[in-house]
């Protein structure tokens, strides 16, 4: 003690024993004080990149151009209206040089080529991490409260999905996962937010369990909830892992809450079918391209056919005979909103259709379950389940009411602070893998968890992912100018009778028309413009395809003369293009010399014959439709405004606009208007 | 004084070739740490590719079909229990790295790719009865350039430039008196510059005293689009392109 304070005061005496000392002293701190913070710059990190990078430079061919784009120093990307301020490019420092595209190394590596300038967007709209940081650490690697790491490379499409709500032709994943998001049922019960206001809203169409009792047994349902996927693997409804006596339990309730449906089509099944022939099935259910919609599974386990129905693999499994029957009848007694045609099959096609699905039957599914009556405290325990598990989010049940917001909302999932998140050991600690994790094992994360198990893959998993982390705060809080909006569905509904018939024919379940319906069929907006009237009547008939190499086309519905002449009248006074004016297109009567130009314009100038055929001895082409009956389907002014400019009739069509010239396209038109085939339809009908 | 700053200059370089160092290290350490206690009971002395080669995915991505290869003996009979290791350039990982081939003498890993757009090669090495004994692989990456070009080149040229047909997507290709290059045919379009590529695409065969089957797409396809195409052409070309390069004037 003694010794130390005789230490310290000694020390003392010789700095500061003598006032000039002392200030020798003092001032010799200050200047290391002042020192401390060019020393810091000189050993910090980025400094040392940038001494790295005029290295790497120096011995390139273009060492004095990319020398002269060099600035020393902090640089910084600032956008106040997006929330960036981005240093990244302190040490990226070649993301702009073109010619370091063989930079094996970063972080000096040229940035792949994207729509977007790097200054105008900056670096962490895409890729996450802190802007601000100067360190590789702290930009990369944070987790501190508020902060998230760097994302992973393969969700960087979350980046553009937070401005571009609508889905972009360079996006595959974030379109799927978003799609997903509404095909998959997330949006029933996670409510989902749109930054402009609009609610995602689902595209599946859950069924109905209100009659469920006429269309499947008890031991069914229960067989289905206890495993989904064990009777189609493509359904989109989940595995609740539920206990034996729990999927006795719901399945008690569904069936006896369940009412008959409306008395016709009871009527309907009971009256005695016609003899039907077994050997017609394939053939009929082939010929009604009920493969369009829905999938059966081939003796390679592959799945084929459409997503657009159940998978009907096993629907001898499920549905009853006298069910099946009614529904095919007339699918929208039991369903009114379902997108199944109402196709007027007749009761031999009926019988006969029955019968074949009936085939579709897997002997072992279900074999080994057989339930007791259930009494009324069992009956009680389901229905508590049903309320318990959300069942009524997606399915509308008798005596359960539809709960609202049932689970977390995920408007702003993607922002989500990893303070928040409770990780499960050994998991990664970002948002990503906790959101991936969630979606592939829900009750990984607890037992009281009620989010059931999906059967997903690994990209679907992937896509998923990627589309909720799109759902940001900075895509929220961005101004509404940089946003590209999503393009909503509208509501169009063909009015009168005609419109009645087209919403049981389920047009827009295949056809766009007027910006809504599905994509599997073409757009129907201007078909009044373009077709002529007998073709229509003909083709509604009996729909040929044009397209001979398409798989799906178009089922032929029994239509009555009146109905169809109803359906055409209105398709041609209702569907017809603002842009088509009939008093431009060439006269109807044309010169044969205009005629044999527009062939050779054809078959030299245009060389069409590589996507068409005219000819069906010669041409061979089938990129595009067969034409050799052209002059009888389409107007001559659609033909005409067409060959002047495709993608305005049709945006995103295959075929080029070739720019052709006034004179080109009426020739042209006056040659694929004097095409009527040698069988043509009218003298066929 | 001279001394002093050769010596500073030589502290220098090797600091440099230190974080030059350092810096490959870090960038090799993606491809995966071998695996400690695997042990091979066998060793063979060939190694063939029994499968997900010549893939193309999406930069960043697992590959759709898991890479395997086999390990053979002198009679070209599969070794099980053989050391084999997958390695990769360029940030590809490899799930898992290191491993025994299983009972047919075959070892499956799942391959991500790196995230710069190109040809991976990757190599399978196993430790072979005297030297190791090894096998490239090779998978092509696609950037966001190149998937915009192969999404149009699917929607507007395949049809006809590529032969193959699938139940979905007939294909053209026989129908054609005059025959397309595919897109993979590096033989042919390598010897072509961008700007002859650019102008086909843009004019039409014609343009080059080619084909007229070949349509003009400039009034259809943007100028970004174009470059898309041609960038995704020059990316799954096989034999594989080698750009020119920019040649500069030497100080």
């Amino acid at each position: 003690m003694q010794l130390m304070r005789k230490v310290l005061s000694s020390a003392w005496q010789a700095l500061f024993g003598d006032p000039v000392r002392a200030f020798g002293v003092v001032s010799l701190g200050l200047l290391l004080a002042l020192a401390i913070a060019p020393a810091k710059e000189h050993f910090g990190q980025w400094h040392s990149y940038q001494r790295h990078y005029l290295a790497l430079i120096h011995d390139r061919g273009d060492a004095v151009s990319l020398r002269r784009r060099f600035r020393p120093g902090i640089h910084q990307i600032w956008l106040p209206e997006l929330g960036v301020v981005d240093r990244c490019t302190t040490c990226h420092l070649g993301l702009n040089e073109a010619s370091l595209g063989d930079v094996g190394q970063q972080p000096f590596r040229k940035h792949p080529v994207i729509p977007h300038s790097l200054d105008g967007f900056g670096c962490v709209i895409c890729h996450g991490g802190q802007g601000p940081a100067t360190t590789v650490a702290e930009a990369h690697h944070s987790e501190r409260a508020g902060e998230e790491p760097i994302l992973p490379a393969r969700y960087i499409e979350s980046g553009c999905g937070q401005c571009h709500q609508n889905a972009l032709p360079g996006t595959p994943q974030l379109n799927l996962g978003r799609t997903m998001l509404t095909r998959y049922g997330c949006v029933h019960c996670h409510a989902i937010t749109r930054p402009d206001g609009t609610k995602v809203a689902a595209t599946d169409h859950p069924p109905s369990l209100v009659h469920v009792a006429d269309k499947t047994t008890r031991e069914w349902i229960y067989s289905w909830l206890k495993d989904p996927q064990a009777y189609a693997a493509s359904t989109t409804m989940p595995n609740y892992k539920l206990s034996d006596v729990d999927a006795s339990d719901i399945s008690a309730y569904l069936v006896s809450t369940s009412t008959p449906q409306a008395g016709d089509t009871a009527a309907a099944s009971v009256q005695p079918a016609a003899k039907a022939d077994p050997s017609a099935g394939p053939s009929l259910y082939g010929e009604s391209f009920c493969s369009s919609c829905h999938a059966v599974q081939n003796a390679a386990g592959n799945l084929v056919g459409g997503d657009v129905g159940p998978e009907l693999t096993r629907i001898g499994n499920k549905a009853k005979p006298a069910w099946l029957a009614a529904w095919l009848q007339n699918p929208r007694v039991y369903d009114a909103t379902t997108p199944m045609p109402h196709y007027r099959f007749t009761a031999l096609e009926i019988a006969t259709l029955t019968e074949y699905l009936r085939g579709k039957t897997d002997s072992d599914y279900g074999s080994g379950v057989h339930l007791d009556a259930a009494n009324a405290k069992q009956i009680a325990h389901g229905r508590k389940l049903i309320v318990e598990l959300g069942c009524a989010a997606c399915h509308e049940i008798n005596g359960v009411q539809k709960p609202e917001n049932f689970a977390p909302e995920l408007s702003a999932i993607g922002s989500k602070p990893l303070a928040q998140i409770v990780f499960l050991p050994g998991m990664e600690h970002s948002l990503p893998s906790y959101i991936a994790a969630k979606i592939l094992q829900p009750r990984a994360f607890g037992a009281s968890v009620k989010m059931p198990q999906f059967t997903l893959t690994a990209p679907q998993t992937d896509a998923l992912t990627t589309a909720l982390l799109a759902l940001s705060n900075r895509g929220r809080s961005m101004p509404d100018n940089l946003r590209v909006a999503a393009i909503q569905e509208t509501n169009y509904q063909p009015a009168g009778h005609a419109g009645k018939l087209m919403t049981e024919l389920a047009c827009t379940s295949c056809h766009r028309i007027n910006g809504r319906g599905g994509d599997m069929a073409p757009d129907l907006t201007w078909e009044g413009s373009a077709v002529q009237r007998q073709w229509l009547i003909d083709f509604l008939h009996n729909p040929n395809t044009l397209r001979p190499s398409l798989i799906r086309r178009m089922p032929r519905f029994n239509l009555s003369d009146s109905d169809n002449k109803e359906l055409t009248d209105y398709i041609l006074a209702v569907c017809q293009s603002p842009s088509i004016d009939a008093d431009l297109a060439p006269a109807a009567t044309n010169l044969p010399a205009t005629v044999e130009h527009g062939r050779q314009l054809f078959y030299s100038k245009y060389a069409c014959q590589s996507c068409h055929i005219v000819d069906s001895k010669t041409d061979k082409g089938y990129v595009g439709p067969t034409l050799t009956q052209v002059g009888l389907r389409l107007t001559s002014a659609w033909v005409y405004t067409w060959l002047r400019n495709p993608q305005a009739l049709r945006p995103g069509t295959t075929e080029p606009n070739q720019n052709l010239s006034d004179d080109d396209a009426r020739a042209l038109t006056a040659f694929l208007m004097s095409l009527k085939g040698p069988s043509g339809r009218g003298a066929k009908r | 004084m001279m001394r002093r700053s050769t010596a500073r200059r030589a502290l220098r370089i090797s600091a440099r070739w230190a974080l030059l160092v350092l810096v490959t290290l870090a960038g090799c350490k993606r491809s995966g740490p071998p695996a400690a206690g695997l042990k091979a009971t066998a060793a063979g002395t060939a190694i063939v590719e029994s499968g997900g080669g010549h893939q193309v995915g999406a930069t960043g991505t697992v590959l759709k079909d898991p890479v395997v290869v086999q390990v053979n003996d002198d009679q070209g009979t599969a070794v099980p229990g053989a050391l084999v290791e997958f390695r990769g350039s360029a940030g590809a990982g490899f799930d898992p790295a290191v491993m025994l081939t299983d009972s047919s003498g075959q070892a499956t890993t799942s391959v991500t790719l790196g995230t710069i757009a190109g040809r991976y090669r990757l190599s399978a090495v196993t430790t072979g009865k005297s030297k190791p004994v090894s096998l490239d692989i090779v998978e092509t990456a696609l950037g966001y350039q190149q998937r915009v070009g192969s999404i149009l080149a699917d929607k507007y040229c395949s049809r006809c430039h590529d032969s193959e047909s699938s139940p979905e997507r007939v294909s053209n290709y026989d129908n054609l008196e005059v025959k397309p290059h595919a897109f993979t045919d590096g033989a042919t379009l390598n010897k072509m510059s961008d700007a002859d590529l650019t102008s086909i695409i843009l004019h039409g065969g014609p343009a080059l005293n080619r084909s007229a089957l070949m349509p003009p797409y400039g009034s259809t396809l943007s100028p970004a689009d174009v470059r898309a195409l041609i960038s995704y052409t020059r990316t799954v070309a096989d034999p594989p392109y080698e750009p020119a390069g920019t040649v500069y004037a030497r100080k």
